[in-house]
């Protein structure tokens, strides 16, 4: 007991009694009672002295003690969180554990089999037997790896230029720009810029002009798909971080751009790399978020374009697997398998992207 | 040191003509390129029927005309489910959703910005995260839910998951961080308010930025909605996807379509340039420290 007065005098002087009462109650409740009745006993002692919130000071308790008074003294939070993270556990997190879980099962949801544990039987099918399944993920990576990388760079670039105009200007380049991300299903219109016959546009002026002599099939040629796909994911993708990036620019201090100068900063090449990238990092970790998610959930636009499954699964990608095995198929288990490893290639997209961040301005 | 230009007692950066112009060159090209779709969609949509199908095609329109707007609406009125029908949905969904996402984000990002409980960093951590995961990703997880709770040909099929998205609460707490001082909420509460006053009297005005930006991201996504595996009854589909139909409808239908289009495209574009000041305001703070 003497022992306990002298450290919280050291600690503090306001706390005194209080906090004597407190962590002897606090200690026998270790030795002698449990959680439960701990919560009873501290709040029957509530109603005696309510004027003021109860002192504590953290050396007195261990962590378990003090996560335990924090997270009573702010019950409050948790109802303030618990109809977001209800929601939010439901359908987003918990999807990803039951894909795992499903995808050592080969649970089908036509048969409704529940016998059905088989290990890593699907991965297996996957990555051994499944020649559909591989080409989806060559095409995947390229079409990751072009989209995210370009369209995130774009767009950085777009926004770095753009960032010395004049408000007004600013704002309508900005609107040119952002516009084909946000106005949903008009990317449909390049499928008649390059339609199959000789109305679409490219085809016509070719033709016109004698380059070929019958229409090329664009979308549904093999040799042009994928590539055509491409474009059409950089046009929609200045989405989200390029706005960021926007905001970011707008938000650097302009003396420090003088400061730079007066230090003999050259040109604006030198003033992005060691002052303009460095205090954009945040924002540039944020936007790699959104050109990966951005580059893995293009499915549903390639199936617009392409159909499904295009020429010779030419766009196939893991999408289209997932899409193809969990809603038509209904083959839940394998799907499930498709979709952790998804699900595992963005997560390791996304390590590699920040380690690579982590070098910018060095 | 190199020599420094200073104008008006003001230092000038260091830039040159030829960088000037190549950027302006890019940007140049850049917008054409974005803007010349689009340009496309609204040209495609004024044309008359034969001009739709001249050869070559052209990139302007000779005898502008408003017929495939009325041939738009003459087509959905003629339709089996009423179109006001599909128009009640989309706004309907739209509605519940983003009030839904507003009201969940808004409470959930106070607690974790300005609460200290413990729990808190991890439930940030998940949410930073959880930005990368698709809806391609849960996608099948989610139909089992949902038919397990009997949600299955129900709009809030649609409504409910939407509730729970985490990019308008990652934009909400960052930037309440950004713009509410601690002090300010610490004398609310000395004042004796409670913390969800202190959130609805005190917080919420501070980020009406935020708010409007949330909106907006929750509007844009649940307008879009289309055709939808958890939806098979014809009076419970949306707007996206009537339109979508009337779009497969081949040659005929040309012109229609691309009056569909605009109009499906303008809604959103309005709705940003109305919003666009609070937009950037709030993407500001978006960035990640980690």
């Amino acid at each position: 007991m003497d022992d306990r007065k002298d450290l919280n005098e050291q600690e503090a002087v306001e706390v005194k009694e209080d906090l004597q009462v407190n962590s002897v109650v606090d200690e026998n409740q270790e030795v002698t009672e449990n959680n439960t009745e701990a919560v009873n006993d501290s709040e029957a002692e509530k109603p005696s002295k309510p004027k003021k919130k109860k002192a504590v000071a953290r050396k007195d308790m261990t962590w378990g003690q003090w996560t335990w008074h924090e997270m009573k003294r702010n019950k409050i939070a948790y109802l303030m969180i618990a109809p977001f993270m209800f929601v939010f556990i439901l359908f987003t997190v918990f999807p990803v554990v039951l894909s795992l879980v499903l995808s050592f099962t080969n649970f089908n949801m036509l048969e409704m089999n529940w016998d059905m544990f088989i290990g890593i039987g699907n991965y297996t099918r996957l990555f051994f037997e499944d020649d559909i399944f591989l080409l989806a993920c060559k095409n995947t990576l390229v079409f990751a790896m072009i989209t995210g990388p370009v369209s995130y760079i774009l767009s950085f670039l777009v926004a770095w230029f753009i960032n010395e105009l004049s408000p007004r200007l600013r704002a309508i380049v900005t609107l040119v720009f952002y516009a084909p991300s946000i106005s949903g299903s008009v990317y449909l219109i390049w499928a008649t810029l390059f339609s199959d016959d000789a109305y679409g546009w490219v085809n016509g002026v070719l033709l016109d002009l004698g380059l070929i002599d019958s229409a090329i099939l664009w979308f549904h040629d093999e040799n042009y798909a994928m590539t055509l796909c491409i474009v059409v994911a950089l046009w929609m993708s200045l989405g989200t971080a390029f706005l960021s990036f926007i905001a970011g620019l707008q938000t650097i201090n302009k003396s420090l751009f003088e400061a730079a100068a007066v230090d003999g900063i050259k040109n604006r090449w030198q003033e992005l790399w060691f002052i303009t990238l460095p205090m954009m990092k945040p924002q540039l970790m944020f936007g790699a978020v959104m050109a990966i998610t951005g580059s893995f959930g293009f499915g549903g636009v390639v199936t617009a374009l392409c159909g499904f499954p295009s020429v010779n699964y030419s766009c196939h990608t893991i999408m289209h697997c997932l899409e193809d095995y969990g809603s038509q198929r209904w083959e839940v288990g394998y799907a499930s398998a498709i979709a952790f490893v998804l699900f595992m290639i963005m997560i390791g997209a996304n390590t590699l992207v920040n380690k690579m961040l982590s070098k910018v301005g060095q | 040191m190199q020599k420094m230009r200073v104008r008006n007692h003001q230092v000038v950066l260091n830039r040159s003509v030829g960088g000037d112009a190549g950027i302006a060159f890019f940007l140049i090209i850049m917008g054409v390129f974005m803007f010349l779709p689009m340009y496309y969609v609204i040209i495609q949509s004024l044309k008359p029927l034969d001009e739709l199908w001249m050869f070559p095609p052209r990139f302007y329109v000779q005898h502008p005309t408003g017929k495939n707007f009325g041939d738009l609406f003459t087509l959905l009125s003629d339709s089996w489910v009423p179109f006001s029908r599909y128009i009640f949905n989309t706004v309907f969904i739209t509605a519940m959703g983003t009030f839904g996402n507003l009201l969940f984000s808004s409470l959930a990002a106070y607690a974790i910005s300005k609460i200290p409980f413990p729990g808190r960093k991890g439930c940030f951590w998940i949410i930073q995260k959880s930005l990368m995961f698709t809806s391609t990703v849960t996608a099948i997880a989610n139909f089992l839910t949902l038919s397990t709770l009997g949600l299955m040909d129900n709009l809030f099929a649609l409504i409910i998951p939407a509730w729970g998205s985490s990019m308008g609460l990652y934009l909400m707490k960052q930037f309440m961080d950004s713009s509410i001082s601690d002090d300010v909420l610490e004398s609310a509460r000395l004042d004796g308010c409670s913390e969800f006053r202190t959130f609805w009297v005190i917080a919420m005005p501070m980020v009406k930025p935020a708010w409007l930006t949330l909106i907006i991201y929750s509007f844009q996504g649940l307008w879009n909605t289309g055709s939808s595996q958890y939806i098979f009854s014809e009076q419970l589909k949306t707007l996206n996807y009537a339109i979508s139909q009337i779009t497969a409808g081949g040659i005929a239908r040309a012109g229609a379509s691309a009056a569909a289009t605009v109009i499906m495209m303008i809604v959103p574009i309005l709705v940003f340039v109305i919003s666009q000041s609070n937009i950037i305001e709030t993407m500001a703070s978006s960035g990640m420290k980690d």
